[in-house]
């Protein structure tokens, strides 16, 4: 894998009114690798995401995505940089009033000059990539939560972006269809090359898909942990860190007194 | 002999302990279905003849869960509350581990929740001001952004997503041509009617005809018309964005280079501006054929004399007027739908609040046009 970092984040400060949920956050993430950013209810990781993809411009700090500053733009580089990046939203935020096909269709039809029977093609494969050939005539309302992750990936892969971001990619999913979703990031990592960014705090699916995580904390507000997952569980030096890779409750969080 | 009194899933004795004081004795089940009756009982007992000190024997306690903790930490608030002294007694090992897993100790010296402090009325203040000046900014940036995107529509036609333009064009228009008849009729059918009564006492029932087209044409036509599309459409028209912003759709729409306002806003508002002005010309006929119903059928009008004189009665200028209402009146109702519906945050109640809000601003929005429009050609005519 390649050294050669695609994002760069530098002392990165996310404030909402008054409170501050990330403050000095500072990593790269690698090109071809699959990064995910982990952490406990509530410690900002759909914050650092949606700053990470432009939905919100940080307080202080700045996101460089592939060279250019996302924190800091005119509204051209920022388009430049949109056309990078694929999101995969938590429901997959797959269109209503539009079929599959319709929804992955929507980005090729406004970005390149393809006529439509090339559209139709490109499509089909997209789908098939994620498993959903047949489906193309469906609407998101009759398919299930699994296959509109699926749907959304392949909208989110339809020009081919650089990255991909995964907002809790296994939420509300049975292990079964989690473990095929996680085996179909691996898939398109190793084939397509894509650098992959997941938040998530699924550890199964760390396990299964991360090259490299980073650990947000609520209390510090910081990332308290960087590295390999398998690495952090087995020899982290720091005791919550350990406690949340080994699925354990802290000591003290519950500890009923006697009469 | 302790005389037991016997409650839903429990029964209670109370006795005389040797060291003074009372012993109160549960049997049974201490659970939600007689925890009530047991707190009131108690109280009242203990209000009757305070004593210095309760015991309670748990020792026949044969299930006791946070109902049954809340029975012993009542009993104990009142015992300490006038200085008593308050004891449990044979606690088995199951009724101690439920008290330990809800804190007892805890739980008795805690019996409300603390109420967060209520704002000085100057930092109150200060909140709605920050809160309307940002809602204020939003407004303008928001007129801004749909201006800038109408603009880019008209430079770049082929960017307007005509299907979808097409498709509000039908459901605002087309769909809504039933009801807009209907009301319109029945009010240019009561319009006539009030009217005759009056006027036929003067022998001047031909003016049923002018009353009912000009008032129709000019102005209660638009905003009878509009008052429908605003609940109709503009309360679909934030629905539908309040839930895409809710699903996560518009920021998906956002971070794939579309211009939320262009693409979500535009073909409503281009669809709207199109089709009200039509469905207000449509209101008008339908009104004017309900005085028509009357004149004929009241008045003993002909069909001739009554559209001759409804023909005679208006201008061009007082159709164009109407149409031109209808089409300011769409934009009102497109924009304002559209605008509540990007401000939704939150969840589902937030996005019938944002419905709620764009029928009644469009409907205030309406009437206060409707009014300027009046005053200013009061004095241009």
């Amino acid at each position: 894998m390649s050294r050669q970092a695609i994002i760069r984040v530098k002392d990165l400060v996310a404030r909402y009114g008054e409170d501050t949920i990330l403050d000095n956050i500072t990593f790269d993430v690698y090109e071809g690798e699959i990064f995910v950013i982990l952490g406990g209810s509530g410690c900002g990781k759909s914050t650092l995401l949606k700053h990470l993809i432009g939905l919100i411009r940080p307080y202080s700090g700045r996101v460089t995505i592939d060279g250019d500053d996302i924190s800091h733009c005119d509204d051209e580089t920022f388009q430049k940089i949109l056309r990078k990046i694929g999101v995969l939203y938590q429901s997959g935020a797959l269109f209503g009033s539009m079929t599959l096909a319709e929804n992955v269709a929507l980005p090729i039809e406004e970005y390149t000059d393809l006529h439509k029977k090339a559209i139709e093609t490109v499509v089909n494969m997209k789908l098939k990539l994620v498993d959903l050939d047949g489906y193309e005539n469906h609407l998101p309302s009759e398919i299930s939560g699994g296959m509109k992750k699926r749907a959304g990936l392949a909208r989110a892969m339809a020009l081919n972006p650089k990255i991909l971001f995964f907002d809790e990619p296994s939420a509300g999913l049975d292990p079964i269809t989690a473990i095929e979703l996680d085996n179909l990031i691996n898939h398109l990592n190793r084939s397509l090359g894509t650098t992959m960014v997941i938040v998530t705090h699924e550890l199964e699916s760390i396990y299964e898909v991360a090259h490299r995580v980073i650990m947000l904390d609520k209390r510090t507000k910081g990332i308290i942990a960087e590295g390999d997952p398998k690495y952090l569980r087995d020899r982290s030096q720091n005791a919550f860190v350990k406690h949340f890779f080994n699925r354990e409750a802290e000591k003290e969080t519950f500890s009923p007194k006697g009469l | 002999m302790t005389e037991f009194k016997k409650l839903q899933s429990c029964q209670y004795g109370i006795s005389e302990s040797e060291k003074g004081g009372i012993i109160l004795h549960v049997q049974g089940s201490m659970d939600e279905f007689s925890a009530g009756a047991l707190i009131k009982d108690m109280s009242r007992f203990l209000k009757e003849s305070p004593t210095s000190s309760l015991t309670v024997d748990l020792e026949k306690v044969t299930y006791l869960n946070d109902f049954g903790a809340l029975v012993l930490v009542e009993l104990k608030r009142l015992m300490t509350s006038g200085k008593g002294l308050f004891r449990l007694e044979n606690v088995n090992e199951n009724v101690n581990k439920i008290l330990s897993v809800l804190s007892f100790d805890a739980l008795s010296e805690r019996v409300s929740f603390a109420k967060p402090p209520i704002p000085g009325s100057l930092v109150r203040l200060g909140d709605a001001t920050i809160r309307h000046a940002s809602d204020l900014k939003y407004l303008i940036s928001f007129i801004g952004s749909v201006c800038l995107s109408l603009i880019h529509v008209i430079r770049h036609p082929k960017s307007l997503r005509i299907d979808d333009t097409l498709s509000y064009m039908q459901k605002t228009g087309v769909d809504a041509l039933p009801i807009v008849g209907l009301i319109s009729f029945l009010l240019g059918l009561i319009m006539a009617f009030m009217s005759a009564v009056q006027l036929e006492q003067f022998g001047a029932n031909i003016y049923v005809a002018s009353l009912v087209s000009l008032a129709m044409t000019r102005e209660l036509g638009p905003i009878m018309t509009c008052i429908i599309v605003a609940g109709r459409s503009g309360s679909a028209f934030a629905a539908e964005i309040g839930t895409m912003k809710v699903s996560e759709e518009v920021d998906a729409l956002f971070t794939m280079g579309f211009d939320p306002t262009r693409f979500l806003v535009v073909p409503k508002i281009i669809a709207s501006v199109i089709t009200v002005p039509l469905l207000v010309l449509f209101s008008d006929i339908f009104a004017i054929f309900g005085g028509l119903v009357v004149g004929v059928g009241m008045l003993d009008l002909t069909i001739g004399s009554y559209v001759a004189q409804t023909i005679k009665t208006l201008t061009i200028f007082d159709v164009f007027l109407g149409f031109t209402k209808g089409a300011v009146f769409a934009l009102l109702i497109a924009w304002v739908g559209c605008l509540r519906g990007f401000q939704v945050k939150g969840g589902a109640a937030s996005v019938g609040q944002a419905t709620t809000s764009a029928v009644v601003s469009s409907i205030f929005l309406i009437i206060m046009t409707n009014s300027i429009i009046s005053v200013i050609l009061r004095y241009w005519e």
